[in-house]
């Protein structure tokens, strides 16, 4: 039997037919995840065909893209418009109509989809999981192929639980040793991502291994996994082990008794054989890893903190620099910061709001910054207040919001302005991504928070080697 | 949902040289809080066409219009990355285009495009750059030889995904052949219980 990666491995156990020269393979999906954004028009296609959805039971549903993040106003949500408020509506009316388990407005788990499925054991090592969003790539954390799909697709899941997929590439990002101390899965995701290019990965499922990897919470491999398509690659994956597995056990959803232990002895074989072979294969250092920000406006073009923009490439870059107002050959550090946005399907979850509470605890954030901590999920907003995490968070004079993607796509009416800089904790720095003319600066939720008290774009390193004494 | 066939076509090229033209860009998330698929043309690279006060930026090659001057979209090194939003390929479609050509496509753009009669054109970056000098030269695309020809009979051939190709040469729709595998589905269903 020849050698498999564990992207070979999780794709064969899913081929319902195989894939030939003129036919792409059909591929069987376990779980289809839906969010109000880019499902109505799949609705749609099915009602025009009249067709069934084929399996209610591996479809999940929440709403987080338009939803509002400020508190209810008379028990009910205040949405940005007429608009975002009919999109959750129709979401509701669907997911009745179609008897799709719906995580709404009254459910305790509700959340950034790719924060609440991993919460609630919906994510499991070796199934395919799609979902009409780019940042399906999350879930491959546990060993899972993950990965996003267009609104065509949608329906094309609802209706036969399969999708037409040709195989993509294999690459391995393998990043050897350890982390220097305060080093984020963030600051590893913009790193890769800068030696890849934004359209290194195209056409690819990465790998990530390596001991920095392995050395990474959950959180952590969530988050690198994250943003691999802003690398272009369709999924990112890790081997799981015994992190995963403690971390799933007991979740809702996940398998329990005897079928969890069948499970575990099969989960343990996901995972890429010694000989096996891929088409691409970069490798990075855990120790040269420095805090990460961007500097234009793609995710891509990201130094260390403390470094100085790069002499552009070509008119693409000069430009990217003359939109973002900063000057190649100088640092970034230092430029004022109008906004800090902490959260997101990135950055939300409670590891990085611990990270966020370590720098803003005793202090006060610069009285020129406005800061929105948005947690990922209900589960996130209830752990972290049980911890007081909230209360740091007010004190220092942040906003602290109820779960959804927020500013990461500033579609509720949580926005930067035009022309305003914003150190960001999610994953795209694109033009107008965060409001019109906005300018985004991607970075760790660390080093977000330091910008916060700083006023300025700053290193998170001297935060933490003087620790405030509260 | 059925798809128009597709063999060959004729137009003159836009071409916008950025690279990474992100789905943000093609069609900004502000919009898509719309629930349906028709006439988002009007919204196609909304902020690089409207200043902030929602008036017509005068900028080439746009100027101002909201659909239709040319059929075929020049675009720079990997086009159409970042959200999985189909409303990016809807956009473009409904402003007039059917095709897009660039060194790489991303993926998920790739196949919603093919998904809607937009065709994803990989071209070789010798190709490209000429294509990239010459903005508004008439192109023919034939879809069934895989060739873009200049009416003074340059041509070059081009990548397409196989599959999509078939599809829209043959009026298919993807859906239908997943259905017709329904036997399989079930037989791969039971396979796992
Ligand atoms: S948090 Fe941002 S990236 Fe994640 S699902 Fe929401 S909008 Fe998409």
């Amino acid at each position: 039997m020849s050698s498999k990666s564990l992207f070979d491995k999780v794709w064969e156990r899913h081929l319902v037919r195989a894939q030939t020269p003129e036919q792409p393979g059909v591929l069987y999906i376990d779980r289809h995840l839906v969010h109000e954004v880019t499902s109505p028009q799949a609705f749609s296609m099915l009602r025009e065909k009249d067709l069934k959805l084929r399996c209610p039971e591996r479809t999940f549903a929440t709403m987080d893209h338009s939803i509002p993040t400020i508190p209810f106003v008379d028990g009910k949500p205040v949405y940005a418009s007429e608009e975002t408020g009919a999109q959750v509506s129709t979401l509701q009316q669907n997911c009745a109509d179609f008897d799709i388990e719906l995580h709404g407005w009254d459910s305790p788990n509700r959340g950034v989809i790719h924060v609440m499925a991993p919460e609630l054991g919906l994510t499991l090592p070796g199934m395919t999981i799609v979902c009409g969003d780019s940042h399906t790539a999350t879930h491959g954390a546990f060993g899972a192929l993950a990965f996003g799909i267009g609104t065509t697709e949608v329906a094309h899941v609802f209706a036969t639980q399969c999708l037409l997929q040709a195989k993509p590439k294999a690459l391995r990002v393998t990043i050897d040793g350890r982390l220097n101390d305060g080093i984020t899965a963030k600051d590893m995701a913009l790193a890769v991502i800068a030696a890849l290019g934004a359209a290194g990965g195209t056409g690819y499922v990465i790998e990530y291994a390596g001991e920095a990897v392995r050395g990474l919470s959950m959180e952590g491999r969530m988050t690198l996994c994250n943003m691999s398509i802003e690398a272009g690659a369709r999924a990112g994956m890790i081997a799981p082990d015994d992190i995963t597995f403690n971390w799933l056990k007991g979740r809702t959803h996940a398998p329990e008794g005897q079928a969890w232990d069948d499970a575990i002895a099969d989960w343990k074989t996901l995972c890429s054989d010694e000989a096996a072979v891929f088409d691409k294969e970069i490798s990075l250092r855990g120790q040269h890893i420095a805090p990460m920000i961007t500097y234009g406006p793609s995710p891509d073009q990201a130094m260390a903190v403390d470094s100085i923009t790069p002499n552009p490439a070509g008119d693409v870059e000069a430009d990217g620099l003359e939109y973002m107002q900063f000057t190649a050959g100088r640092p970034v550090m230092g430029e004022k910061v109008d906004v800090v946005f902490i959260g997101s399907c990135t950055n939300g979850r409670l590891s990085d709001l611990w990270d966020v509470a370590d720098v803003l605890k005793g202090r006060k954030i610069h009285e020129r910054v406005r800061m929105l901590i948005v947690p990922g999920s209900e589960q996130v907003r209830r752990n972290a207040e049980s911890e007081g995490l909230h209360d740091i968070f007010t004190a220092a004079g942040a906003e602290w919001r109820l779960p959804g993607c927020s500013m990461c796509i500033a579609m509720n009416g949580d926005m930067a302005q035009p022309g305003e800089l914003v150190v960001s904790t999610s994953n795209r720095n694109f033009k107008g991504r965060q409001g019109k003319g906005a300018r985004t600066v991607l970075a760790s939720p660390a080093t977000a928070a330091a910008c916060a008290v700083w006023g300025e774009v700053a290193d998170p390193r001297p935060f933490r080697e003087t620790p405030h004494v509260a | 949902m059925s798809l128009e066939k597709i063999t060959q076509f004729t137009s003159k090229t836009m071409v916008l040289e950025a690279e990474n033209i992100d789905t943000d860009q093609i069609i900004p998330a502000r919009f898509l809080t719309t629930t349906v698929r028709e006439g988002l043309g009007k919204l196609a690279f909304y902020d690089w066409r409207y200043n902030e006060a929602g008036l017509p930026v005068n900028s080439d090659p746009f100027a101002g219009k909201d659909s239709g001057i040319h059929q075929i979209l020049v675009g720079g090194d990997n086009f159409g990355c970042g959200s999985s939003r189909e409303h990016a390929p809807w956009a473009l479609v409904d402003f007039g285009f059917r095709a897009v050509i660039s060194t790489k496509v991303a993926d998920i753009f790739k196949n919603n495009a093919l998904k809607n009669g937009l065709l994803p054109i990989e071209v070789e970056p010798k190709v490209h750059a000429e294509l990239l000098a010459a903005p508004g030269v008439e192109l023919t695309i034939d879809l069934e030889r895989r060739e873009i020809i200049r009416p003074d009979h340059w041509r070059q051939s081009f990548e397409v995904d196989p599959f999509g190709r078939q599809c829209l040469l043959d009026g298919i729709d993807p859906l239908g052949f997943l259905q017709s595998c329904e036997t399989d589905i079930e037989k791969f269903e039971a396979r796992q219980t």
